[in-house]
């Protein structure tokens, strides 16, 4: 091949690589646009860098590639004998100079706006535990005061492939987030464990989760829909398993969504009083287990030793009742067993209680959630 | 080949010396990053007792301006730690320059005595700085005995030089169980 | 990397090598030393890559299929462990042994016995860390990185003899750097000035500078986890008046640093192929030597970049995010200058050369991508995702690693006295080509799709790019089995080499004969026009 040919092939080449590249669908491969007005700067900006880089790559791999096609020696190419020239050193030090100050400006304006302080409509405490999100709606009265546990859905048996997994495997969980849509929303973010990264992509937020410290980032999100999101940072064993769901829906929605989480936590309140049947503690508890307990013990109470102990025909659940409630309302320091009463109901702790007690052959004793109230300080 | 060997010597000699000094640079990090947090509210560390000075107090009772702050007040536990936790009040409206008190509410629900340390941290970062506290519950550690309640006290003044664009201050304490490190120590002493 | 076999014909004048093993275990000549080193790494770098190829197995498909996540985390723990500390570090201070002496007409370097030393506390170290697969609780599965609350607090029972580890590691390295900057200050044959060096020997001696200044913080940060776990200490637990963030910065000052001390070395061979194949002289060889001063400099100021999503304020974030673009000028330039000594030569592509290239062409793609994680409103979407983990791995694999494949390749003729098989050098060149790129180019995309780094499992929506990556790891790392089997070949015998070996070749190391003797330049050269092209 002459080189006129070779060039021209060159040309083809490339001309053909920019078009697929350029018309490609991109959803799938690219970072998401997201529905803030942040996210979509940060995405411009990402795409502005991207093309900077590809255009700095066209250049220096295009005088490479010609470099090793012309000046081989196999074509007879006679080595030349520079080696060096101040003015080319010089330009290829202050060019990129120049692209770099230039990139700056819309970074530091992004940046800038992303630590705009001003008040916000909502504000919720985001907390990482592992391997969940607590989310507290902070409000002046603490009765209108709503907060839950965010647990991952996808059941072991997906994870196993023991079941077809379904849309939004490992991106499921049981209580969302919700927020209501053009509303500025201000997260606290902090950790109760070890580090975790909240982050929510179509936000543009991500923030560490630190013990002892909180951290604020905003989001105004712009339409309504689900988003989802994954923790980011090294937290252990089930890091891969702690999503982020986000729901922005209409106010209205949020309002009666609201209202209704303040009724259930007074609802709450009211059944703690009464006498609970086995039956209902078992059913609370089986649920509350797969929610916080299954992770480490395991849903078949044989636990992962030595981490997580078995509870099934061992230790504290065929124990006396209480030493057992004593360690999942107040936690085992020095271990990852967390302190439950001030996580849970006193419902769900009643009902967890009497399942870890009444399951996998175990047969014991049971305990109302009445009980459990007072232990916790409540009248 | 001897002054080779003497001059190899002086400089792994000198090599060593850096070698140590960086050493020593790694752990004098921890003092400079405190230092560093002190002058820029870095992480949201408060800083310690304020001893309020008379004049600028009674400055301040004079000259009361209509300006409001909003202080939220976030409580949380470690993981590890069982006591209920809560702030009296959510949030304040204080005055920059003047005095305000608010509580913190612990119970022990454990049946064993717990010492506790709060750990405070203000966001945004730059308000660290003009949180001046005059008392507060997490300069000391506090000891509950199984069963029992305490309302802790807080006692705080916003410094009037507080930037204008800060409408809210958030001050967060969580609490850590320290019964194990505090009995650990003890244990060490006797 | 052995000249075992030919040496007893060279004995003339001249002590031979002891016999036996004892030979090598109490050697303090350079050469046996720099193939100890050689060896050890590319023994690391098969077990760090068995690790690397379960961990993909893991991820080909969706779902937990191999291994438990506690398992897993381990895993990536140790892969980074043992590549960054056990492979790539140890092959670089191996070049350095067998090069430095023979590139600035030096007899030996100028502490033998601590060379011995460094040498042999590195099987005791990594014996010591692989151990903990064994014990109860399992290896350490906080990640290479260790952070703090999760290290001190959760940390497995293994976690002290990590620390262990870790120090003796530290020493090996702080010994090994300091016996290359006084081989170099102090070594070097009458005449020689400091730009007369070899880029390689320049680049070793402020890589060595940069190993003597961090490693001693890594050894204070892990002293630090040390105390908080067995004395009561709360230097990273908030607690105890502490912070878990002190702990990402020391770490990082440390890290980043640690960063160009994986690359800085690959600057210095990839400087010595490419004028040799392109036979004609390293373009801008003083401003290579002032750029790389220049990131060794910039390295230890821009450490936060690794953090910026912990909460660090506008004004310390705009500062990293600033002195991170920095970076991009020097790097450039050192790319600029590659590309220029390649225009207007007169280039053939054996083996070395193309790993050379390859390492240009896929190092600049690491670095572009390296730039776009400096913004740091982006940094917050890139942020401990795949995208980082392409990144990173596109500077290191075809970065790092190539360029040792290259020196190895561009050496071994010098060191056994024996040519490589052309043909199979240039099919295992392919084979890792094609291998590195269909492993981690998919990654950039589920990066900024949204997968997070370090998980077991990973939504749908990443199953394709996963399968694609996990194929590439599986070809890439059986390739590597192929430069074994060439590299054992080529000690063994084959086409004698020349002295010169390459038509194109300069630096007093092609001066000697081929194999090089046990004993080189015990007088010193006297033509030193030879030393840098």
């Amino acid at each position: 091949m002459d080189r006129a040919k070779q060039c021209r092939w060159l040309v083809a080449l490339s001309l053909l690589m920019t078009a697929g590249f350029v018309g490609a669908d991109w959803s799938n491969i690219n970072m998401r646009q997201g529905v803030t007005e942040i996210s979509r700067e940060v995405f411009d900006l990402h795409m502005v860098m991207l093309y900077v880089c590809i255009v700095i790559g066209i250049v220096v791999f295009g005088a490479m590639i010609i470099s090793m096609l012309i000046h081989r020696k196999s074509i007879g190419a006679i080595p030349a004998t520079f080696h060096d020239s101040t003015m080319v050193e010089i330009g290829w030090t202050v060019v990129p100079v120049i692209i770099l100050v230039i990139l700056a400006f819309p970074a530091t304006q992004t940046l800038n706006a992303m630590y705009d302080a001003s008040d916000a409509d909502i504000d919720i405490e985001v907390r990482g535990l592992q391997w969940k999100w607590q989310y507290t709606y902070l409000n002046d009265d603490p009765a209108k005061e709503v907060s839950f546990i965010s647990t991952m859905l996808t059941p072991a048996d997906e994870i196993y492939n023991r079941a077809p997994k379904r849309e939004n495997y490992l991106l499921d969980v049981d209580n969302e987030l919700v927020i209501p849509v053009n509303k500025r929303v201000r997260f606290l973010i902090t950790s109760a464990d070890v580090i975790h990264s909240w982050w929510v992509p179509d936000f543009a937020v991500k923030k560490d989760a630190i013990p002892g410290f909180v951290h604020e980032s905003w989001a105004v999100a712009e339409k309504v829909g689900t988003y989802r999101g994954k923790c980011a940072e090294l937290c252990g064993k089930d890091h891969g398993f702690m999503p982020v769901v986000v729901r922005v829906v209409e106010q209205e929605e949020y309002d009666t969504w609201l209202a209704e989480k303040q009724a259930e936590a007074a609802e709450v309140f009211n059944t703690i009083g009464k006498t609970w049947t086995e039956a209902e503690l078992m059913a609370e508890g089986e649920a509350v287990y797969n929610q916080s307990c299954a992770s480490c013990h395991q849903a078949n109470g044989q636990g992962l030793p030595p981490a997580f102990p078995a509870l099934a025909g061992q230790g504290l659940s065929v124990g006396p009742i209480a030493e057992h409630i004593d360690i999942v309302l107040n936690g085992k320091a020095g271990t990852a067993m967390q302190a439950f009463g001030q996580q849970l109901n006193a419902a769900q702790l009643a009902g967890v209680i009497t399942y870890e007690r009444n399951s996998w052959g175990n047969k014991g004793d049971s305990v109302q959630p009445s009980e459990i109230h007072k232990m916790l300080g409540g009248q | 080949m001897q002054i080779e060997t003497q001059t190899s010597k002086r400089t792994t000699l000198k090599l060593l010396c850096v070698v140590c000094g960086m050493f020593g640079f790694g752990f004098a990090l921890v003092p400079l990053y405190d230092a560093l947090c002190d002058l820029t509210g870095l992480n949201g560390k408060t800083k310690g007792q304020y001893v309020v000075d008379e004049q600028v107090d009674e400055q301040s009772e004079t000259d009361v301006s209509s300006r409001r702050v909003k202080m939220q007040f976030l409580a949380s536990n470690n993981a590890d730690m069982p006591w209920v936790f809560r702030p009296v009040s959510r949030s304040l409206s204080v005055n920059p320059g003047k005095l305000n008190a608010t509580e913190f509410f612990v119970h022990n629900p454990a049946g064993r005595t717990i010492i506790a340390q709060a750990v405070p941290s203000v966001t945004p970062f730059r308000a660290a700085r003009y949180l001046h506290k005059t008392e507060c519950f997490c300069f000391d550690q506090q000891k509950l005995v199984g069963g029992e309640s305490m309302d802790m006290p807080l006692r705080f003044i916003i410094d009037k030089d507080l930037p204008e664009d800060i409408k809210t201050i958030t001050l967060s304490y969580t609490l850590f169980d320290i019964t194990e490190q505090i009995s650990g120590e003890l244990a060490v002493t006797n | 990397m052995s000249a075992v076999i030919e040496e007893h014909h060279h004995d003339d004048h001249h002590h031979g090598p002891a016999k036996g093993l004892m030979r090598w275990v109490f050697t303090t000549n350079h050469k046996d030393i720099g193939t100890l080193y050689l060896w050890f790494s590319f023994i690391m770098f098969l077990l760090g890559g068995s690790f690397a190829l379960v961990i993909r197995a893991e991820l080909f498909q969706p779902g937990l299929q191999i291994v438990e996540p506690e398992f897993f985390n381990q895993l990536t723990t140790m892969h980074g462990l043992v590549m960054v500390f056990g492979a790539v570090m140890p092959a670089f201070v191996g070049l350095a042994n067998w090069l430095v002496p023979m590139m600035i007409g030096a007899p030996d370097m100028a502490l033998p016995r601590m060379n011995n030393y460094s040498f042999w506390i590195l099987p005791f170290a990594f014996t010591m860390l692989a151990s903990t697969f064994f014990m109860e609780g399992g290896a350490p599965n906080f990640g290479w990185t260790f952070y703090a609350p999760l290290s001190t607090d959760q940390g497995p029972p293994s976690t002290t003899l990590f620390i262990f580890a870790v120090h003796l590691m530290g020493i090996s390295s702080i010994m090994g750097s300091i016996n290359v900057v006084v081989t170099i200050l102090n070594l070097r044959a009458p005449g020689m000035t400091l730009m007369q060096m070899p880029l390689f020997v320049w680049t070793w001696l402020i890589t060595a500078y940069l190993l003597i200044a961090v490693m001693p913080v890594l050894a204070g940060v892990v002293t630090m986890m040390l105390m908080d776990i067995h004395f009561g200490t709360a230097f990273f637990n908030a607690g105890g008046g502490g912070d878990p963030v002190l702990f990402q910065h020391v770490f990082w000052f440390f890290g980043h640093p640690e960063v160009y001390i994986m690359i800085l070395p690959a600057f210095g061979v990839v400087s010595a192929i490419i004028p040799t194949f392109a036979r004609k002289r390293l373009f801008g060889y003083p401003s290579m030597v002032y750029a790389t001063s220049s990131i060794a400099f910039l390295s230890f100021i821009v450490w936060a970049h690794h953090m910026f999503t912990v909460g660090i304020p506008l004004a310390g974030e705009l500062y990293f995010m600033y002195a991170t673009m920095l970076i991009a000028v020097p790097t450039g330039v050192k790319v600029f200058n590659w590309v220029a000594t390649m225009w207007g030569g007169s280039m053939t592509f054996e083996t070395p050369m193309l790993f050379a290239i390859a390492f240009v062409v896929l190092f600049t793609i690491g670095g572009l991508s390296g730039l776009m994680l400096a913004i740091v409103p982006a940094d917050f979407q890139y942020h401990d995702t795949y995208f980082v983990v392409a990144h990173f791995h596109y500077v290191l694999v075809p970065g790092s690693v190539f360029s040792i494949m290259a020196a190895v390749y561009y050496w071994l003729p010098k060191w056994t006295g024996n040519m490589y098989n052309e043909t199979l050098g240039k099919t295992h060149f392919w084979l890792s080509f094609i291998g590195i790129n269909v492993l981690f180019f998919p990654q950039h995309f589920v990066g900024l799709a949204g997968m997070p780094r370090r998980i077991p499992d990973y939504a749908l929506q990443f199953a394709d790019y996963n399968m694609v990556s996990t194929v590439g790891a599986f070809l890439f790392g059986f390739s590597q089995l192929l430069f074994m089997f060439i590299v054992i070949q080529t000690i063994r015998g084959g086409k004698k080499a020349t002295d010169r070996v390459w038509e194109g070749a300069h630096g007093l190391e092609w001066t000697i004969p081929s194999p090089a003797p046990y004993h080189t330049f015990s007088t010193p050269p006297k033509d030193l026009t030879e030393a840098h092209g």
